[in-house]
Parts: structure tokens; C-alpha cells; sequence
């Protein structure tokens, strides 16, 4: 018979397993501050693109509609989500390997499945809004998309990625009621969100 | 009253054998290198405790290839959910009339 505080620590380490198990733990905080920068700066470069030197509150919705001017924000999208992705995965890697965890585990490879319906769902549809010439609901379908998606997710992962998800949704119907608002949308859900979330979960998990 | 260490389950004693058990009620299904990475155990001593788990059919085995490499998956029967749920309920117990 073993002594009691060892029936604790027993019982402690089931609670452990259980949830370093079912959840990836190693989404790093860090690296949800620098995606909302990446996401700001782009909103930012997107701005001068279309709006300049209009403010980005007036109200404007013909703007897109030069092919060349979509090109230009499909490149800055593309080297945003490249840019956060690729910090996401490295911070997380670090944070995993610090912990003596895989990034490459049943928990996470959960996560990503459950995340990636969601996510190419919307993106099949926001590539077919922009090509039939829907440009005026691509960013609050963007942010309603990953809204879901991180809802969808949050069952394997930290918390506050379930909030964040509806805080994208609520973010994106706004945007939807707001057409022409898009870019000021966009920087809020993206920027500022994950800077907000990612300040959060920094404090509490990484620190 | 009755005395809650006879619930407790002899078999799952072992720490290493009740982590074994909490991967696998909270997962369907887990392979033999996650699990090793999961509790930072040594191949020969998880092999140990799963055998023991084995032998009082508290999982189940099962073996497949995936890309021509050996893929050994274990999964929580209903009797070792049960034995798992009780050993946990006597831990309580225990626990808490010391207190």
C-alpha cells in the first residue's frame, strides 16, 4: 500500500494525461501577437493600395474592380497568412520542444483536421466570390470561416481559441451588414483579435 | 464504514500503467510512439505495462502497416474503462477521508 500524498500525485497525474493528451498545448501566444502585426501591416500596405489618400472609414465600393489592384491584395493576403503560418509553426515547435512534447502528435494532427474543413471550405468559396465578382462579402466570409474553424478546432487546443472563433463570427456579420468596410474589418479580425488573444494566452500559458 | 483501499485496483497501482489508461480513455485509439512520447518512458518498460494491461484485457491490440511500416494501436475495452472509472472513484475516497 502506497502513502497517501503518492495517491495524489496518482490522481493529479491522470488529470495530466488526460488533458495533455486530448488537447495541443503548444500553441504559442507569441506567435498569435505577431500574426495581428503581419495582419496590420498588410492591412495597412492594402490600404495605400486601394484607398489612399481617402480615409479608410469613407465609405468606398467600387475600388477592387481593377484586376491588377485584386492581384495586389491577393499577393499581400498570400504573404500574410505565409509569414503567420511560418511564425505559428516555429514559435509552437520551440514551445513543444521545451516542454519535451512533439508538435506532431494525435492531438494535433486532430486539430488540424478539424480546423482545415472550415477553413478550404471558405476559401474555395471566397476564390469563387472574387472570380464571379462578389468582392463586397470576401472579407466578412473570410472571418466568418475562420471564426468556425477555430470553434471547430477549439476542442483540441487551449480555450481561448473558442472565443477568439466567436469573436471572428460576430466580427465578420458586422462586416457583412457594413459592405465597403472590408479592410477596416479585416484589420480588426485579424490584427487586433489575435494580438488581443495572443497577448492572453502569452500571459497565461508561456509565461 | 467501509474501508476504500480494497477498491483500489491492484493492477493499476502503477503510475505508469494508470497514465496509460488516462491517454487512453480521453483518446480513440493510440499508438505505441505517441504513447512513448506522451508518458517519456523507455520502449521496454511502456512494452512491460502494456502487456500487464493486456493480460487483464483492460486494451485491446490492434496491429496494421502504414506505409509498409509496423503500426501498433491500442485501444480501452469496456472492462478496462470500468476498472479505470472505479480505481478512480477508490483514489478519491481515499483521499478525501484522510482529509
Amino acid at each position: 500500500m502506497k502513502e497517501i500524498p503518492e495517491y495524489e500525485k496518482d490522481l493529479a497525474s491522470i488529470r495530466n494525461m488526460m488533458e495533455r493528451s486530448a488537447k495541443f498545448i503548444s500553441l504559442s501566444g507569441l506567435s498569435g501577437v505577431l500574426a495581428g502585426i503581419y495582419a496590420l501591416a498588410g492591412a495597412i500596405t492594402a490600404y495605400y493600395i486601394i484607398h489612399y489618400p481617402i480615409s479608410p472609414f469613407h465609405y468606398r465600393i467600387y475600388s477592387v474592380n481593377a484586376p491588377e489592384t485584386l492581384i495586389k491584395l491577393i499577393i499581400i493576403a498570400a504573404i500574410v497568412l505565409a509569414a503567420s503560418l511560418s511564425t505559428g509553426l516555429w514559435l509552437s515547435h520551440k514551445k513543444a520542444k521545451k516542454n519535451g512534447l512533439s508538435l506532431w502528435s494525435p492531438s494535433s494532427r486532430k486539430l488540424l483536421t478539424n480546423i482545415a474543413i472550415p477553413l478550404v471550405t471558405g476559401g474555395i468559396l471566397i476564390l469563387i466570390m472574387l472570380s464571379t465578382g462578389h468582392f463586397g462579402l470576401a472579407a466578412p466570409a473570410s472571418l466568418i470561416f475562420y471564426g468556425l474553424a477555430l470553434i471547430q478546432g477549439s476542442a483540441n487546443t487551449v480555450d481561448e481559441i473558442r472565443y477568439l472563433g466567436f469573436s471572428e463570427i460576430i466580427l465578420g456579420l458586422m462586416s457583412a451588414l457594413y459592405p465597403g468596410y472590408g479592410l477596416v474589418f479585416w484589420a480588426l479580425g485579424f490584427g487586433v483579435l489575435h494580438i488581443v488573444y495572443g497577448a492572453i494566452m502569452y500571459k497565461k500559458y508561456d509565461t | 464504514m467501509k474501508n476504500p483501499f480494497e477498491n483500489l485496483d491492484k493492477v493499476l497501482e502503477h503510475r505508469v500503467r494508470l497514465q496509460i489508461m488516462s491517454v487512453l480513455i480521453t483518446n480513440d485509439g493510440y499508438e505505441f510512439n505517441a504513447l512513448k512520447d506522451m508518458l517519456g518512458v523507455t520502449d521496454g518498460n511502456l512494452a512491460s505495462h502494456i502487456k500487464a494491461l493486456e493480460r487483464e484485457k483492460y486494451l485491446s491490440v490492434s496491429k496494421s502497416f502504414v506505409e509498409r511500416k509496423p503500426n501498433t494501436k491500442y485501444k480501452i475495452t469496456e472492462r478496462g474503462r470500468g476498472a479505470f472509472r472505479k480505481h478512480l472513484d477508490a483514489l478519491e475516497a481515499v483521499v478525501k477521508q484522510q482529509k
